[in-house]
């Protein structure tokens, strides 16, 4: 997973975008407008403007560190999974998140930020990464509920950055979407068969659903009147498609599965509106939403602290590897001469 | 066909214990690629186990599932290498805790991949053709599982004072339990009296020339082998395996008449 979708300012002091106007060669200028007109891509040795630069590491590597930090709260199930074939899945979804980190990282290193200064953000509190993740998993169905809603989310979120104009992101997202995909079924296979099962297996299958479904709606950001960002990101061919009409499409897909698995989606308010061939739904609650964002989720400080344990302790491995390597060279130059 | 049974279950409760504990790693790693790394090694071992507790469960019959085996039986009945089982860190008492240390799973990987290219190339020639099947799928894993181990021993070994001095300690520690991979079992008696299993001490000599190649080569001391000899492989555990069991197998537990 999981870019939010929206244009989050990453703390403090980064300017906003949306009135950029190039103080670059206008001539260069003029050449990358026309690109992103015509839907073209950038590539990594083209011309760009700095702000279209800064804008796509920024949401490069914010999505990156959702992929990372979005690892903890499923591998917080791994060691209990109460099956070995679904141990096993668990086991393979983590590492793809893990590998769509990779995928998202060297593509933000191909606009010139490497991954230890895009690290350097996340551990120090400055880069944000998607907010749904600092929320708790409490049961083993928030595994399966994370899988069907927020790779859900993340897939409507996603699919249509792999028309993105930055070239080497929008092919990431190609292959990051398609294990997305596979991440939902299997969510939502994992759910169908608990929903088979013992009482308790459904009241936890529902359960899971009432605190996941208000915070996955959150995830596609602000309603589009409050969101000024999003203009310039249309602009440059980053953002495809508001934050409510993904918003609505996944509503609108989600519905249907909701009466399938045989759960009630928490919102009174839910229900077909004919004349908008769309679903109605509730007020979601954006002062949680922003409150979460700005850090004062319910697991904000343990993710952040795990990541920079995680990296802080395996300093040693990492030193020791680059110790090697010089080693290695400094003989093989030695065996040369 | 119980020398057949206990037999399958020693070799998946190894790949099952083991893998267990290498998904601990799982969002922790010293760097995204040996997260991954670890994630891998992980899956293979527990792909391993599946089948040779499926296979243990069909020849016991009746109602036996992967799952029962894996989740029903008690510390005592589990047959794992005791080495396996312990935690990634320096010796502790169960209770104890402490942070997950690279250099001890490497060294476990390192020392039980040796011995485990061995034993599946070994029995890619069972008398169970359903073992040797198992058997070679599992050898191409394990050699990538000790490739990967390798170099690592190899890297921290030879890299930061840090990194040598960690990985001596780990070696120090878990060699000494490298020893019972030799001791005598009834068990393994029984399945290579059946022709199922083999002898381990046959492979003895080449296990210390892979073990010693590559700690001369990451500059690491082999500790001199002696001491308590453990026996998880007849069910007498360190305090380590009830914590581990309790974790993994509380969900299922919980809701025994839950599918999933
Ligand atoms: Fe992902
Ligand atoms: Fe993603
Ligand atoms: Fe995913």
């Amino acid at each position: 997973m999981y870019t939010q979708s929206f244009n989050v300012q990453d703390t403090p002091g980064a300017k906003a975008v949306a009135s950029v106007q190039s103080k670059e060669d206008p001539a260069l200028q003029a050449a990358f407008d026309a690109r992103i007109d015509a839907d073209g891509r950038i590539e990594p040795q083209d011309w760009m403007p700095e702000a279209y630069r800064k804008t796509l590491v920024r949401q490069i590597s914010q999505h990156a560190h959702s992929e990372i930090v979005g690892m903890l709260p499923e591998g917080n199930w791994i060691s209990r999974a109460p099956s070995l074939k679904r141990k096993a899945i668990l086991i393979a979804k983590v590492q793809d998140e893990g590998g769509h980190g990779l995928y998202l990282y060297s593509a933000a290193e191909t606009l010139g930020t490497s991954r230890d200064q895009m690290l350097e953000g996340l551990h120090s509190g400055r880069a944000k990464y998607s907010s749904i993740f600092n929320y708790p998993t409490l049961t083993w169905a928030d595994v399966g509920v994370v899988g069907w809603l927020v790779d859900g989310a993340a897939i409507m979120n996603q699919v249509p950055l792999c028309r993105c104009s930055y070239g080497p992101y929008a092919r990431a997202m190609v292959r990051v979407c398609k294990e997305e995909s596979f991440h939902q079924r299997q969510g939502y296979e994992a759910l169908l068969v608990m929903m088979t099962g013992t009482a308790e297996q459904k009241a936890m299958v529902q359960d899971a659903v009432n605190r996941f479904w208000w915070k996955c709606l959150a995830m596609f950001g602000p309603p589009d009147a409050d969101s000024p960002n999003s203009l310039q990101g249309m602009r440059w061919g980053i953002k495809r498609i508001s934050n409510d009409d993904l918003r609505q499409k996944f509503i609108d897909a989600t519905v249907p599965q909701a009466k399938v698995l045989g759960v009630t989606l928490p919102d009174p308010d839910l229900k077909w509106n004919e004349e908008r061939q769309h679903f109605d739904y509730g007020q979601i609650d954006w002062d949680e939403f922003w409150a979460t964002v700005n850090g004062n989720g319910p697991c904000n400080k343990e993710r952040l602290a795990t990541r920079v344990k995680a990296y802080s302790e395996g300093a040693w491995v990492r030193d020791a590897a680059m110790a090697h390597a010089r080693k290695q060279q400094e003989r093989s130059m030695k065996e040369a001469a | 066909m119980s020398a057949a049974v206990d037999y399958l279950l020693h070799l998946a409760d190894n790949a099952l214990v083991l893998g267990q504990r290498n998904a601990e790693w799982c969002g922790h790693g010293p760097i995204l690629e040996e997260d991954i790394a670890q994630s891998n090694v992980s899956l293979d071992l527990i792909g391993q186990a599946r089948l040779l507790y499926q296979l243990a469960a069909t020849l016991k019959g009746g109602a036996v599932t992967e799952d029962q085996l894996a989740y029903f039986r008690d510390t005592h009945e589990f047959r794992n290498y005791t080495l396996l089982e312990l935690p990634h860190h320096g010796p502790l008492s169960g209770y104890a805790s402490s942070s997950l240390d690279y250099g001890t799973t490497i060294v476990r990987n390192f020392l039980y991949s040796a011995l485990m290219a061995l034993l599946w190339e070994a029995l890619e020639k069972s008398a169970n053709a359903d073992l040797a099947a198992i058997a070679a799928k599992s050898l191409k894993e394990v050699r990538y599982h000790l490739r990967h181990s390798r170099d690592w021993l190899v890297r921290l070994g030879d890299g930061t004072d840090e990194s040598h001095a960690r990985s001596q300690a780990s070696l120090d520690h878990l060699f000494p339990y490298t020893q019972e991979f030799w001791a005598h079992s009834p068990a393994e008696a029984a399945a290579v009296e059946a022709g199922i299993g083999v002898d381990l001490n046959t492979l003895k000599a080449d296990w210390d020339a892979i073990v010693d190649a590559a700690l001369a080569e990451a500059t690491l001391q082999r500790p001199t082998a002696g001491g308590y000899v453990s026996e998880g492989k007849k069910g007498i555990h360190s305090e380590h395996l009830g914590f581990l069991l309790a974790e993994m197998q509380s969900l299922a537990r919980a809701h025994p008449n839950g599918v999933w």
